[in-house]
């Protein structure tokens, strides 16, 4: 099986460099005959998937038959890891990741180079970029890191297991989510830098891309929030997000793709911003490489680099090259890319952009400087220093309250210029019912529970998070106005009822209003990161009949159990839970013993609630008495988080949907003479 | 937040009060409207006491906001109030420790100070505002700054681009009848 592997993933890269090759000459070549070499590079590209599929699913396959000759599967699959796990393997260690990162990319140009017909030379020069990155990530699979790697003298009897923190179901589909955002990028970066080497005219590159980049950012989006989610079920710190070398890593190329799905509009609208469309693109895709880069080559330690190596060189290399190659192209080709219109106002649609794009670019430059800090600390004054979440909560939460401030005013400005008096008017009601909702939860009594009660003086965790809130209100009146608006005016014509004109309208312009919803959910997201504001935790130890209060609840012992299975051993607490005198629930959190690894991992249990969650977990037994010891946090508003990932991935959706087209209205007496024609509404 | 600034804050927002009250006193008759603007000012100045105080509570707010201040050192790169390693060698000490420093009243540098001597830098969960660490926390508000006034230039050269000139026979629009067209183009294209 190894054989067949490795000889696949050879195949893949003859193909991937023929595919490059080729296509570069076919481009160069102004001679007969060059457009059948294109066809063949294109084919060759198409083929190429198909090689790097059947590696992976040979690799599958192994660890699925328990095939511990291959030195890969020796060390992350055993042969009593259950069945999903076995096909997680695939992404849970270094060689086995780097090929399914292969995998995607090829399985994106094979869509790419399917699709050829849209525009065939602008896709031949994104087929050529979308090769060269192939060609890299293969040479790393091939002869960096091979998953295929034979074990050394006799073969185990049984593999060493999975990482327990990988054991669990989220981790099933974090990574090809994440991963399907990361290599997602390439495709929009191959799309520019094919456009900005052949001079392509117009905005119609952006028009093509415009989905994969939507795409590829719901994909992003849902992988980080999953990793997040399965941080917080799994690492039983009772937080979500902690400011992590991966995290971070996974968060920048998000941030400034963000930029870029905003500032695009620019480009599409108006015709500006399309060198700083290009930069954006491109920091994009260099900020995931960059990314894989930092966790895995070692240079920065991180609690989730689950692989390092000495692959980092390779990156490195790759990332200078793509550089280079990119600044080249650039500043032969930069004459091309002159913005054609002028800014009317600093009160404008295209400045709330710019500002926009600034304050995401900001946050990224934030978020890389932070992580870099302890290396840059090294070389100037020879020691590390901790970046850790008190940096970035400082930092990072003005910047996004500025952001929410310009979401809410984003929406309420027009293009070209918005008079005063016209952003009065439409700002009045959501900026006095912002108000209002601050001072309500400011004068409502704590005993209501959060985030009712929110004095700013007392803690500064508070004022931040009344303005989170306030803005994240604020946000969602500017929201609902701009349906409201559009619904009465589509109903005033057509005489419908306000849903299903607001209906209506939506589906007329699905970019717009679902862009909006996208909006809605993040405002929906940061209402549940303030809530942590009033997280509280507890440590105790508890046997039999002990008793622990936290909030409102009040937690009793009943027993503590143990069961075994092949996989592993666990040892669980089992609590009661009361609220207000009156039992609610019954939780069990555990603790696992995975004998195949011969590591721990805890077990959280959390009760969830729209309104805080109780999270659970069973540390163990104090080695000094022997009495087992349990934490509980209460934290508020969690769900309200996933709740939002819901609406932005929906919003998201919702704007990858084509347009309605809007009925041309024409006086009654033209209608018996002509029928009516659909057109299309613009964005 | 500082716990530290308790009295020295609040006795400056108080002199700065009075000096307040004495510097506006002349003038009240010549501008009617200087008491209200007086009462905004101390308004602010209160406000940003209570801020300046807040958080220079009891040892147990400052054991648990100084516990996130610092990093457990046992390598699992978690807050040292958030470890949750049973029979991590390293976190329980440094509780009690900072436990005790607390309780012996140790303001928060010295006992930031003692956790790096005895921990090495490291401990501390963010970088310090002293010698090159403060570079730390100035670029990412430089960079804001920088970029405020690089948005601000290039909307101001894009204001001054030259329009381009009409076909012969076209009048531009201004004003109200411009606004008028801006309007209804609005509603025909974003509807």
């Amino acid at each position: 099986m190894a054989q067949i592997g490795s000889y696949a993933l050879l195949l893949a890269l003859a193909l991937s460099v023929y595919s490059f090759a080729a296509g570069i000459v076919a481009l160069l070549s102004q001679q007969h005959g060059s457009e059948r070499l294109g066809e063949t590079a294109r084919r060759a590209g198409i083929v190429v998937f198909a090689a790097v599929l059947l590696a992976a699913v040979v690799l599958v396959i192994s660890a699925f038959r328990d095939d511990f000759s291959i030195a890969y599967i020796f060390h992350h699959s055993n042969r009593d890891l259950p069945a999903p796990y076995k096909f997680a393997t695939l992404w849970s260690g270094q060689e086995g990741s780097l090929l399914f990162w292969s995998l995607l990319l090829a399985a994106y140009g094979f869509v790419l180079r399917l699709r050829y017909k849209t525009d065939p030379r602008l896709f031949a020069y994104a087929s050529v970029v979308l090769a060269g990155v192939q060609v890299f990530f293969l040479l790393l699979v091939n002869f960096a890191a091979n998953p295929f790697g034979l074990m050394a003298g006799s073969i185990p009897a049984d593999g060493s297991g999975l990482n327990p923190l990988l054991q669990y179901p989220e981790m099933v589909i974090h990574p090809p989510m994440l991963y399907l955002g990361y290599v997602g990028f390439t495709v929009p970066f191959a799309f520019a830098l094919g456009a900005l080497i052949m001079k392509y005219p117009g905005e119609k590159w952006i028009h093509i891309t415009r989905r994969w980049t939507m795409v590829t950012w719901g994909f992003l989006t849902c992988g980080i929030f999953l990793g997040a989610h399965w941080a917080y079920s799994v690492l039983g710190w009772g937080g979500y997000w902690g400011w992590d070398p991966v995290e971070n890593a996974s968060l920048m190329p998000w941030l400034v793709g963000t930029a870029f799905l905003h500032s695009v509009m620019m480009q599409e609208k108006r015709g500006m911003l399309k060198v700083w469309n290009m930069w954006l693109v491109f920091a994009t895709f260099w900020l995931a490489i960059l990314g894989t880069f930092l966790t895995r080559s070692g240079i920065i330690s991180s609690v989730h680099a689950f692989a390092q190596s000495s692959i980092g060189s390779w990156f490195a290399w790759f990332l200078g090259i793509t550089l280079a190659v990119f600044l080249y192209s650039f500043f032969k080709n930069k004459d091309h890319l002159c913005s054609e219109h002028k800014l009317e106002s600093l009160v404008s649609r295209e400045s709330s952009f710019l500002f926009n794009n600034l304050l995401f670019v900001l946050l990224c430059f934030t978020v890389l400087w932070g992580t870099w800090f302890p290396k840059i600390s090294e070389l100037v004054q020879g020691n590390q220093v901790t970046v850790g979440a008190p940096f970035y909560n400082r930092v990072a939460i003005p910047v996004v309250l500025l952001l929410l401030i310009l979401t809410a005013l984003g929406p309420l400005l027009a293009w070209r210029k918005t008079s005063f008096e016209s952003l009065k008017r439409n700002f009045r009601w959501p900026f006095l019912g912002a108000v209002a909702v601050a001072i309500f939860l400011m004068i409502t009594p704590q005993s209501w529970g959060s985030p009712f009660g929110l004095r700013p003086w007392q803690d500064v965790a508070y004022l931040y998070s009344l303005m989170a809130i306030s803005l994240a209100v604020l946000v969602t009146f500017t929201v609902a106005s701009e349906f409201v608006r559009g619904g009465r005016v589509i109903a005033k014509h057509t005489g419908q009822g306000m849903y299903a004109s607001m209906v209506q309208l939506t589906h007329r312009n699905t970019r717009r209003y679902g862009g909006y919803i996208v909006h809605f959910g993040v405002v929906v997201v940061v209402i549940g990161i303030a809530g942590a504001a009033f997280n509280q935790d507890k440590e105790q130890e508890m046997a039999y009949g002990d008793k622990m209060s936290i909030g409102a609840y009040t937690l009793v012992c009943r027993s503590y159990t143990q069961e075994e299975n092949a996989n592993y051993g666990s040892e669980w607490a089992v609590l009661d839970v009361y609220k207000h005198g009156k039992q609610i629930d019954t939780l069990t959190p555990e603790r696992r013993f995975y004998r195949a690894s011969r590591q721990t991992s805890t077990m959280p249990y959390i009760r969830s609630t729209i309104n805080e969650d109780l999270y659970l977990v069973y540390e163990g037994q104090n080695p000094d008495t022997g009495r087992p010891i349990l934490k509980a946090h209460l934290n508020p508003l969690v769900m309200w988080i996933w709740l939002g990932v819901w609406i932005i991935l929906g919003g998201t959706v919702l704007a990858l949907v084509p347009n309605a087209p809007a009925p041309i209205r024409v006086p009654a007496a033209r209608l018996v003479e002509t029928s009516a024609v659909p057109v299309a509404t613009g964005d | 937040m500082n716990s530290d600034p308790g009295v020295i804050p609040s006795a400056a927002v108080l002199q700065a009060e009075r000096g307040i009250s004495r510097a506006s006193s002349p003038s009240k008759s010549k501008q009617p409207d200087r008491p209200m603007l007086r009462r905004l000012l101390h308004l602010a100045l209160l406000c940003l006491a209570i801020f300046a105080c807040a958080g220079a509570g009891d040892p147990a707010s400052r054991f648990n906001e100084l516990g996130h201040q610092l990093m457990c050192i046992c390598g699992c790169n978690q807050i040292l109030l958030e470890c949750n390693h049973v029979g991590c060698p390293d976190s329980d000490g440094m509780r009690n420790e900072l436990m005790s420093d607390v309780t012996r009243g140790d303001s928060d540098s010295l006992v930031q100070q003692a956790f790096v001597q005895k921990y090495g830098p490291t401990v501390l969960a963010a970088p310090t505002t002293t010698g090159f660490d403060r570079t730390a926390w100035i670029m990412p508000f430089a960079a804001l700054i920088l970029g405020f006034g690089l948005v601000i230039f290039v909307v101001r050269a894009w204001r001054n681009r030259p329009t381009p000139a009409l076909a012969d026979g076209l009048r531009p629009l201004r004003g109200a009848e411009l606004e008028q067209f801006r309007d209804q183009a609005r509603k025909e294209t974003d509807l």
